[in-house]
């Protein structure tokens, strides 16, 4: 949009002069964000009797990372893994099924008028306001009646809907796919179904990786929902797992494995943190989209 | 519904009829359903079924004997002298009414400085501040409190340091602020990306005009960049009063640390949780969401219609 057009533009004053005092203060911002994650990668890489004996934020006598991966992926049969695996379910079939459902409504919405438009857009924006975890509880409830607790399906069910999602396609869509491109599919007799597959799904291609990325980031950090929904550790995903290792080193009788949480939690972000970075672009144009065509 | 209009239609493909073209689009009204049904029906099984299953819930109360029994208001009556509800409520509020603002400021600070082109590395920055986003509240939770603990946490350095038990970031005193300060961490970079999205669809000629004005940075931020901002504010404004008022993860994932600083009541969310799942009470339970939920709404609508009454002005 504008932002390209206005790289080249003056910004308050003509050929500003770049700021040493005011980027050595952001530099203190960025050590703030940075440090508890240079801490985070330190104390991964030391043996549990190094952490307490050397100081946090230098590494101690021994590089012990490697090892403690080894230990972290094996530790009481490999049951990281399985909750890597786990969460890695969690986030395609919900993930992409939020994705999925978000875009199709979202189209439906931007480019049909059909009875009944406007109490699905009330509905959806009032399901905004309501704040999620109000609902964690009854949910738990419905579900454990209608047997569903315990399984994978009731951590998908809930993730597979993504309001604000929706809400992001269907902005989108107005503009990325011209009304003109669908009169004349239908009138070559396409229906409508083989238009969005075929057409319009490439033209939203921009706003769905965006949504996806939403959804995605949201499903792999979800942990309340979890929490309440499973009580067996064979199908808890990443962050009830590692939540579960760091209370069972608190305990009364405990076996402290610190140091497998430690390297347990860096190994969670590294995947999280890569497609961020790798897909930036995708965050920015979806936030300017939700925030200025409000 | 065969025709032989031979009325032309400029934009008619000749080999549909023009009435052809009329039932179609009436079948389209339709269409749309078909793209939002799917989403409609997840929609009411995990939004619409819950929510007046809660209502249901906190209608009644499950007796000793007799079972199940409708009960009216009462466990709402009950939450309004329930001591522990409103201490909860009240720790949230002042939580709100703290984090909240600093967090709002320190974002706008940091896009303002990265959209002034003032800054080297301004991309690195950004990436940087926002990249806490990305950590699951529950590794950036475990994180912190490893970093406040004093067996080989920060804390604990520092204090040794010191040489004495200064640093204490999860005594009683200090707790609500290091929980306070997770979660600026977490959420400041998203906020700061935010505002700084919406600072570049500000067009560039009106930075001109500013210029040609002779009006300095400040002057720019406060009469071109702030009123832009309105709608990203009001929107960071209400996410957040939602966050907190449902503040459950961090002082949750805490709490086995220090059981007897954060209590099973510590916030409204938390409350509600440990009645459900500690002990049972599952229509007191579904009480205590639906009173948060009205007011977080409440709040959130006021806070929408401050927001737009501005923007009249």
């Amino acid at each position: 949009m504008s932002s390209r057009k206005r790289e080249n533009s003056v910004r308050g004053a003509r050929n500003p002069r770049k700021s040493i005092a005011l980027t050595v203060l952001m530099a203190f911002f960025v050590l703030y964000t940075l440090v508890p994650l240079f801490w985070l990668f330190v104390n991964a890489s030391k043996t549990q009797p190094d952490l307490f004996s050397s100081f946090g934020l230098w590494f101690g006598d021994d590089f012990a990372l490697f090892s403690n991966i080894h230990q972290t992926l094996t530790y009481n049969d490999g049951i990281y893994l399985r909750w890597l695996g786990n969460t890695l379910l969690y986030v395609v079939i919900g993930a992409g099924g939020a994705t999925l459902l978000a875009t199709m409504a979202g189209y439906g919405m931007a480019k049909f008028r059909f009875p009944g438009r406007r109490g699905v857009f009330s509905v959806v924006l009032g399901a905004v306001a309501v704040p999620g975890t109000a609902l964690a509880v009854p949910t738990f409830l419905m579900f454990s009646r209608l047997g569903l607790t315990n399984t994978p399906w009731a951590v998908i069910i809930p993730s597979l809907i993504s309001p604000f999602g929706l809400y992001l396609i269907w902005v989108f869509a107005v503009e990325a796919v011209p009304t003109e491109l669908l009169e004349a599919a239908r009138m070559d007799g396409a229906s409508e179904f083989r238009t969005f597959f075929t057409i319009s799904i490439r033209l939203l291609a921009p706003g769905i990786v965006t949504v996806l990325l939403l959804t995605t980031v949201a499903t792999w950090n979800n942990y309340f929902l979890p929490l309440i929904m499973l009580s067996d550790p064979n199908w808890y995903p990443l962050t009830v797992g590692l939540n579960q290792w760091n209370s069972q080193s608190l305990g009364a009788a405990a076996q402290p494995i610190y140091n497998l949480v430690l390297t347990g939690s860096l190994l969670a972000i590294v995947p999280i943190v890569i497609a961020f970075l790798v897909l930036q672009r995708y965050w920015q144009s979806g936030l300017t989209a939700g925030s200025v065509k409000q | 519904m065969t025709t032989t209009s031979t009325v032309p239609d400029a934009r008619a493909n000749p080999e549909v009829p023009p009435v052809k073209l009329e039932v179609r689009r009436q079948r389209r009204n339709w269409q749309g359903w078909a793209f939002v049904a799917p989403f409609m029906a997840v929609f009411a099984l995990v939004f619409i079924a819950p929510l007046a299953f809660a209502i249901y819930l906190s209608l009644y109360r499950r007796q000793m004997i007799g079972g199940n029994t409708f009960v009216g208001l009462e466990n709402y009556s009950q939450l309004l002298s329930d001591a522990s509800f409103w201490s909860g409520l009240s720790r949230v509020l002042l939580f709100l009414v703290i984090q909240v603002p600093i967090m709002l400021i320190l974002a706008l600070a940091a896009a303002f400085a990265i959209d002034s082109a003032r800054l080297h590395a301004a991309s690195f920055f950004r990436l940087m501040i926002f990249l806490p986003y990305a950590v699951p509240a529950v590794v950036a939770v475990l994180m912190w409190g490893f970093i406040y603990g004093d067996e080989f946490g920060l804390a604990a350095n520092l204090n040794d340091f010191l040489g004495s038990k200064v640093v204490t970031p999860l005594s009683q005193k200090w707790i609500l602020a290091s929980i306070g300060n997770i979660v600026t961490w977490e959420f400041v970079g998203y906020n700061m990306l935010l505002f700084y999205s919406t600072l570049t669809t500000i067009p560039g000629d009106l930075f001109e005009a500013a210029e040609l004005d002779g009006a300095g940075a400040f002057r720019v931020i406060r009469s071109i960049k702030l009123p832009a901002l309105r709608g990203s504010l009001v929107i960071a404004t209400i996410f957040s009063i939602i966050g907190s008022f449902q503040l459950f993860n961090e002082p949750n994932i805490l709490r086995p640390l220090i059981k007897n600083v954060i209590t099973s009541d510590y916030t409204p969310n938390m409350y509600a949780y440990n009645l459900a799942f500690a002990g049972q009470q599952h229509n007191y339970s579904a009480t205590v969401a639906i009173v948060m939920g009205v007011i977080t709404a409440v709040i959130a609508y006021v806070v929408q219609l401050r927001g737009s009454r501005m923007e009249e002005r």
